[in-house]
């Protein structure tokens, strides 16, 4: 077992608004279990915000923090807000990720971006530039 | 906090009345075995009965036993010393596939040097095919090794079939008995073995020793070279305590080998019952049967191993994975990867190793504890979740 941050540990031992929205606004799958973390998240969406943001993560005590945390730094946001929060930003506000962890279990903010992009489609919005930044910060 | 220790192939403590035989050599009887005077006589003395005992664990004479500080250590022994050696000319190895990583990466840098690597596949149980090592030899062949035993699935392979092969083509034979040792009869005549490697720390005895059985004939070069401890094979001052403590292990391993290892077996058999009759989509790995009596593998469906591990660790019950995230390497287990474990499968991996203090009252607190854990992880699993949706709709089209 690697050594995690306490704000790790709290999310792992705690994971904050796990499920699935019935009817969401948006979808987006990151990862598979070949490589082992996966994560689906479906988000609500309300007069330009994130009203609701839920997810199923497959994976390890790493995984399931930066999923529990992506949903608690997205919720209440603006797309465009939501559309920035990056996968250096998850794993900073966890207190750090191991370093062997950042790549494979770091895909919360990408899972995040692909649910908004998947509402924005749907809703034939125009993403901007930025947000197809998904891995800025992964390194 | 209750702490229940099923990662014993980790590590085991050391037995009470092997650390009594240990002590004396660190203070009161510290001397140097090569010395010529009286401080070196009892710290001598232990290392020839230690080879003694170690000797009869395995059915060799105490005089083919070499003593090493791991089972790594002899493993590298075996393949660097004997290509060093050079007696039977050559350049190909034949292994399999899931060999400990102290055998499969010397194969890998050898393979980088030009030599030819044969890893004999297994069976979905994780069996050998003697008749596969038939196929497999050639004239080049200098070496087959073979474990004994894997120390993840426990599966326990035909050794004495294969080593057969390997003899009747006058092909040195090793087996690496590190997880078997001590937890199975092991006779290195019966089998029919030319080189066998182990550790103590395995069977209750000290880490920092090991051994290295070999037949009469056979030819190393030494890793270490320096002064003609141990032969000549491994220079440097032996690590007297430690030695000690392998042989009274060893004894001690011999000695209750029948009632302890049945007590275990009866042990992992009744938890296996247990897991599998409360929890829903476990899969058992390795052999049903021909299997170490201290091993049980499971792979936990639709939940990834670390996550386990570190649940049940919040409960205090300790055991290992064979996921990914796990490994250093993030390299999900190569043995489940060779008996053909779906990914999936081997992310969701566990591995419990019950020890000779296990004890069937904590049954009922370890299944509760697994189910509660196995219930909370897939409930937040997108596969798990996708899985019982299917199921909906392959009932709504029946």
């Amino acid at each position: 077992m690697p050594m995690y941050s306490e704000e790790v540990m709290e999310h792992f031992t705690n994971p904050r608004n796990i499920g699935e929205i019935e009817n969401p606004d948006g979808i987006g799958e990151e990862g598979n279990p070949v490589c082992g973390d996966m994560m689906k998240f479906t988000i609500k969406v309300n007069d330009g915000k994130l009203e609701d943001v839920k997810y199923f993560t497959f994976g390890c005590g790493a995984a399931i923090a930066v999923s529990s945390m992506v949903s608690e730094m997205a919720k209440g946001k603006t797309l465009e807000e939501a559309l920035n929060i990056t996968n250096k930003q998850v794993a900073e506000a966890l207190g750090g990720l191991p370093g062997n962890k950042m790549h494979c279990s770091n895909l919360g903010a990408d899972a995040l971006h692909k649910a908004i992009q998947d509402y924005m489609e749907k809703q034939g919005i125009q993403p901007k530039e930025q947000s197809s930044e998904r891995s800025a910060g992964n390194e | 906090m209750k702490s229940i220790n099923l990662d014993y192939i980790a590590a085991t403590p050391v037995d009470d009345a092997v650390l009594q035989v240990m002590l004396p050599f660190f203070k009161e009887d510290y001397g140097n075995p090569s010395s010529g005077h009286t401080l070196g006589e009892k710290p001598r003395q232990a290392l020839e009965d230690a080879r003694e005992k170690v000797g009869r664990l395995i059915g060799a004479e105490s005089k083919q036993v070499i003593f090493t500080a791991s089972a790594s250590e002899a493993n590298n022994l075996v393949v660097k010393g004997l290509i060093a050696a050079g007696k039977k000319r050559g350049n190909h190895i034949i292994s399999s596939a899931i060999e400990h990583f102290s055998v499969l990466n010397q194969l890998k840098t050898l393979q980088k040097e030009g030599f030819e690597v044969t890893l004999l596949p297994v069976d979905r149980h994780g069996l050998i095919d003697p008749q596969a090592l038939k196929e497999a030899i050639t004239d080049r062949t200098i070496l087959v090794t073979i474990q004994t035993a894997n120390p993840e699935i426990g599966t326990i392979q035909p050794v004495k079939e294969l080593a057969a092969v390997a003899r009747e083509n006058e092909i040195p034979f090793h087996t690496d008995a590190t997880a078997a040792a001590g937890w199975i009869p092991i006779d290195v005549d019966d089998m029919g073995v030319d080189l066998l490697s182990l550790a103590g720390d395995q069977f209750y005895g000290p880490k920092g020793a090991g051994a290295l059985f070999m037949r009469k004939g056979i030819r190393v070069r030494p890793l270490i070279e320096g002064g003609i401890q141990e032969k000549g094979l491994r220079a440097g001052t032996e690590n007297v305590p430690a030695i000690a403590g392998l042989g009274e292990a060893a004894k001690l391993a011999y000695e209750t080998m029948e009632p302890r290892t049945q007590k275990v077996a009866s042990f992992r058999d009744q938890l296996k019952d247990s897991l599998f009759k409360e929890i829903p989509h476990l899969h058992l790995n390795g052999h049903p049967e021909k299997r170490l009596p201290h091993n049980l593998n499971i792979s936990v469906e639709f939940v990834e191993g670390e996550a386990l591990l570190m649940r049940l660790n919040m409960a205090g019950i300790y055991v290992s994975s064979g996921s990914s995230c796990t490994s250093q390497a993030l390299k999900s287990s190569h043995v489940l990867q060779a008996i053909g474990v779906s990914p999936e499968l081997a992310q969701g991996s566990l591995l419990l190793a019950a020890g000779k203090d296990s004890n069937v009252e904590d049954i009922p607190y370890i299944t509760e504890q697994f189910s509660q854990v196995a219930e909370l992880l897939r409930k937040m699993s997108p596969l798990y979740h996708q899985y019982l949706k299917e199921g909906k709709i392959n009932a709504n089209v029946q």
